[in-house]
């Protein structure tokens, strides 16, 4: 899969993981931020998202202290994906 | 002995339209199913989408009508949130139970868990205020929301606090209803809800609903009513116990059954327990109206938070709706009993007057 | 003149203890109830280590005469018998001699068999008699008939901090004159539902949990249940009895920070533990130890900490998790640890918190790690904290 298929993927998956009901998919910039200011995502989402990886892509994160690293943007979730699928 | 408290402020959100605050209960609606379920309001004109987003029915029906009570009492910060809910976050709990046995307990969501908490409606509205004070989640049977509702009243009494939020809410799943019907205890099979009085079947009709009042220390001009005084009472021996405790409650007011205008039981279409309040009715309460509130919002475990709400309309409105009447009041009402009861074990009774 | 209320009773079970003389034992001899699980049917049974209580459902069920075909949550067993433990330790042969209430309190009541049976609950009748024993006040309806109370009942559910919010209510129900005496406590059974919820949310130590070290990584998850006995001093002085303690202060905050999380400030624990100060009357300088809620959770030991030093100053009283003997019990964590600390004041003596080496650098905070007997414990601070952003905080004092 391409990345920017891989990115467009991630973000109807996030929306539907996270519940983020009147978020479109184009609303989602792929370097905005996930937390914080931009899409105001919590610590709730980024255990979500962690079984979200699991879930779709077979891919443990076993420290949650780690997510701050891949859960920067959408892209660098892409990236983390890319380079752990196995 | 505890103050009496004014209600200034009420949200409710039920199977029938009471989410507005002009009209009370004009069009009734009757119900031929098996379960009612709320009528939900536009819930992101009261709260705030990202934290709507994670709320499952019982969050979403208990922080909006909290705020309605909230904002309808004009208080921004309460002095204490108290929470009554018999069987808590269902739908979060079931789910989380479910995708940990289909999913061999891998793969499960944080978020329900979190969310399956007791506490999570008081805590949910304490966050979204940012309330620091005190904040207590009662979950016991049909004492739930006497147990907040007597605390409310005794920080009042303490001089702890000066407002209250205090509520109910229970919810309803298809699958809690199913589990809990097969035991007899919620009815198999749909039936006309304004016909509950002429049930010939075991097991209440089940509803679902969240009622929050602001409870007060003193009168202001939203004021509905008072709350005098509220008692639970644990597996009486007979009926002649129940009368008992409800007179001698009574008499700690310094009144007697005569002066009640108005009981509003709890009856809900089960033939095997509706008799009780039927016998209470017929030994102390000959020369006052009765009514009811479950042909309206069904039974669950705070559905006596809804007759509280209820109650207090009556009360100000000064009218009551006739598809709760059973025997009408001889008296202008100015003074209601609530009585509720969960299969003669856990009693509760609500005493609120006009102001 | 207002009511006072004393602790005249106490019982408890735990993985270190079937009643309050073991468990006395243990935390004198330093000895941990925490290991390997025996009993929990779990795919992560063996992933982590808990504070279990090494009997069976039918085990329990044997030790209260009740009959095997009867169903009873392992809940409501653990706290039948560490009710009935409190009643008897406060020499009460009459349970309706003065109005008496029952308080009690669980995050998941008797879960601990519907999630064993939730399946069948939707598919077939076989353990139908299950069903009704799920909610929250089952159990405390099982204590209250157990023990013949009549005069009141209820249950509190406030997640971690659930039992020591019943004891708080139960002395209020005493001094305004509701109730004259009140068993108040709570009660967790260890099940699959709560430890894969800890586990998805990542904060289940795999080692024994380390409270306040710079390395701690997370709680162990426990059971057990705790009931102290509240009663009037009018009531002991007309029975001419003698109390354990009193009950000087107590005070219930919301952090209103997060539905999970602490407060980096520790507002929620800072308020109750400054409210629960002025209710007792004491000064901060009286508290001789402080039972801390230490979960081992990096977020909740921090915040703690913080909220320590905000309320103390400099001079933070000797202070111990004592969740390295039991893990996490829950909704009995509140009361399991007021007894724990009505037995400091009672012997003089601060129990250990297990399994600290390291300070945590941010706050340069130690807590206690050895027994102390030397000194007279006088007045003890104890905090409960649980999602929701519920925090409270008892004290009680020597008489």
């Amino acid at each position: 899969m391409e990345k920017q298929e891989l990115i467009e993927q991630l973000k109807l998956q996030i929306i539907e993981q996270l519940n983020l009901e009147d978020i479109e998919p184009s609303d989602i910039g792929n370097d905005e931020p996930l937390f914080g200011d931009g899409l105001g995502l919590d610590s709730i989402d980024a255990l979500e998202l962690i079984v979200l990886l699991e879930k779709e892509y077979g891919i443990k994160v076993e420290d949650p202290k780690e997510g701050k690293k891949i859960f920067v943007s959408v892209t660098t979730l892409a990236d983390f994906i890319i380079a752990n699928k196995k | 002995m505890i103050n009496s408290v004014y209600i200034n402020g009420l949200g409710a959100i039920s199977p029938q339209e009471t989410f507005s605050a002009d009209s009370f209960l004009k069009n009734i609606i009757d119900y031929n199913q098996k379960y009612l379920e709320i009528i939900p309001p536009v819930y992101k004109e009261y709260i705030d989408p990202k934290a709507l987003r994670r709320m499952s029915k019982i969050v979403r029906m208990g922080v909006a009508s909290g705020f309605m009570a909230l904002k309808q009492a004009n208080i921004e910060i309460p002095d204490a949130i108290n929470t009554g809910t018999g069987l808590g976050c269902q739908a979060d709990t079931e789910k989380f139970l479910q995708t940990m046995i289909d999913n061999d307990e891998t793969l499960l969501n944080p978020s329900s868990f979190i969310q399956s908490t007791h506490n999570t409606i008081g805590g949910q509205i304490a966050l979204a205020i940012g309330c620091n004070n005190y904040n207590m989640a009662y979950v016991h049977r049909t004492f739930s929301f006497e147990t907040a509702l007597l605390d409310s009243m005794m920080m009042i009494t303490e001089g702890t606090a000066k407002n209250v939020l205090v509520g109910g809410v229970d919810e309803i799943t298809e699958e809690s209803y199913y589990i809990r019907a097969k035991i007899g205890h919620l009815k198999n099979e749909a039936e006309q809800s304004s016909n509950i009085l002429n049930s010939k079947t075991i097991g209440a009709l089940c509803g679902e609903g969240a009622a929050f009042a602001v409870v007060s220390d003193s009168k202001t001009e939203t004021s509905y009513c008072k709350i005098d005084g509220v008692s639970m009472f644990y597996k009486p021996v007979d009926t002649l116990e129940i009368a008992a405790k409800i007179t001698s409650f009574l008499q700690e007011h310094n009144l007697t059954p005569q002066d009640i205008d108005f009981v509003i039981s709890g009856f809900n279409g089960d033939i095997e327990y509706d008799g009780i309040y039927r016998m209470i009715n017929e030994k102390i309460f000959e020369h006052s109206g009765l009514g009811m509130y479950k042909n309206l919002c069904g039974e669950y475990d705070t559905s006596s938070a809804f007759a509280t709400w209820m109650a207090a309309n009556i009360l100000k409105f000064k009218e009551i709706p006739s598809e709760i009447i059973i025997k009408k009041p001889l008296n202008k009402v100015k003074r209601v009993l609530i009585y509720n009861q969960f299969h003669n074990v856990n009693h509760s009774i609500i005493l609120m007057s006009e102001c | 003149m207002q009511r006072r209320v004393l602790i005249t009773g106490l019982g408890t079970i735990s993985s270190i203890g079937m009643n309050i003389e073991e468990t006395l034992d243990s935390l004198l001899n330093k000895r941990s109830g925490i290991k390997k699980s025996k009993n929990l049917q779990s795919v992560h049974k063996d992933d982590f280590v808990f504070g279990e209580i090494p009997l069976t459902l039918s085990e329990l069920k044997d030790m209260l005469n009740i009959p095997q075909h009867e169903a009873y949550s392992r809940t409501s067993l653990l706290a039948m018998l560490a009710a009935k433990e409190a009643v008897d330790n406060a020499g009460i042969s009459d349970i309706n001699k003065y109005r008496t209430g029952f308080l009690s309190a669980s995050t998941v009541g008797g879960m601990d068999r519907s999630e064993l049976y939730y399946s069948d609950f939707l598919t077939n009748d076989t353990q139908n008699k299950y069903i009704d024993s799920h909610h929250c006040g089952d159990h405390t309806e099982k204590v209250a008939d157990l023990l013949g109370i009549k005069d009141f009942t209820s249950t509190i559910s406030t997640a971690c901090s659930s039992s020591i919010n019943t004891i708080m209510f139960g002395a209020r129900l005493i001094k305004l004159g509701i109730l004259d005496r009140v068993i108040a406590g709570g009660v967790d059974s260890l099940s699959k539902f709560t430890l894969n919820g800890f586990n998805t949310l990542m904060i289940l130590d795999r080692e024994h949990c380390r409270p306040f070290d710079e390395t701690r990584s997370g709680l162990n998850l426990g059971e057990g249940a705790g009931y102290v006995v509240l009663e009037a001093d009018d009531i002991i002085e007309k029975e001419g009895k003698t109390a354990i303690c009193e009950l000087k202060g107590y005070a219930n905050a919301n952090d209103a920070f997060h539905q999970t999380a602490s407060s980096p400030t520790g507002e929620g624990a800072f308020l109750a533990m400054t409210k629960a100060l002025k209710l007792s009357g004491l000064n901060k300088d009286d508290i001789s130890y402080i039972n801390v809620h230490g979960t081992g959770t990096g977020n909740n030991d921090l915040s703690e900490g913080i909220a320590m030093k905000r309320v103390f100053g400099e001079n933070i009283p000797p202070f111990s998790s004592t969740k390295g003997y039991t893990g996490h019990t829950l909704g009995a964590a509140g009361s399991i640890e007021t007894i724990f600390g009505a037995l400091a004041i009672k012997h003089n003596t601060i129990f250990p918190n297990l399994n600290f080496v390291n300070t945590i650098e941010e706050i340069g905070i130690r807590p206690e790690t050895d027994i102390i007997t030397n000194r007279e414990i006088k007045n003890v601070l104890s905090n409960s904290f649980g999602f929701g952003g519920n925090n409270s905080t008892l004290i009680i004092s020597k008489i």
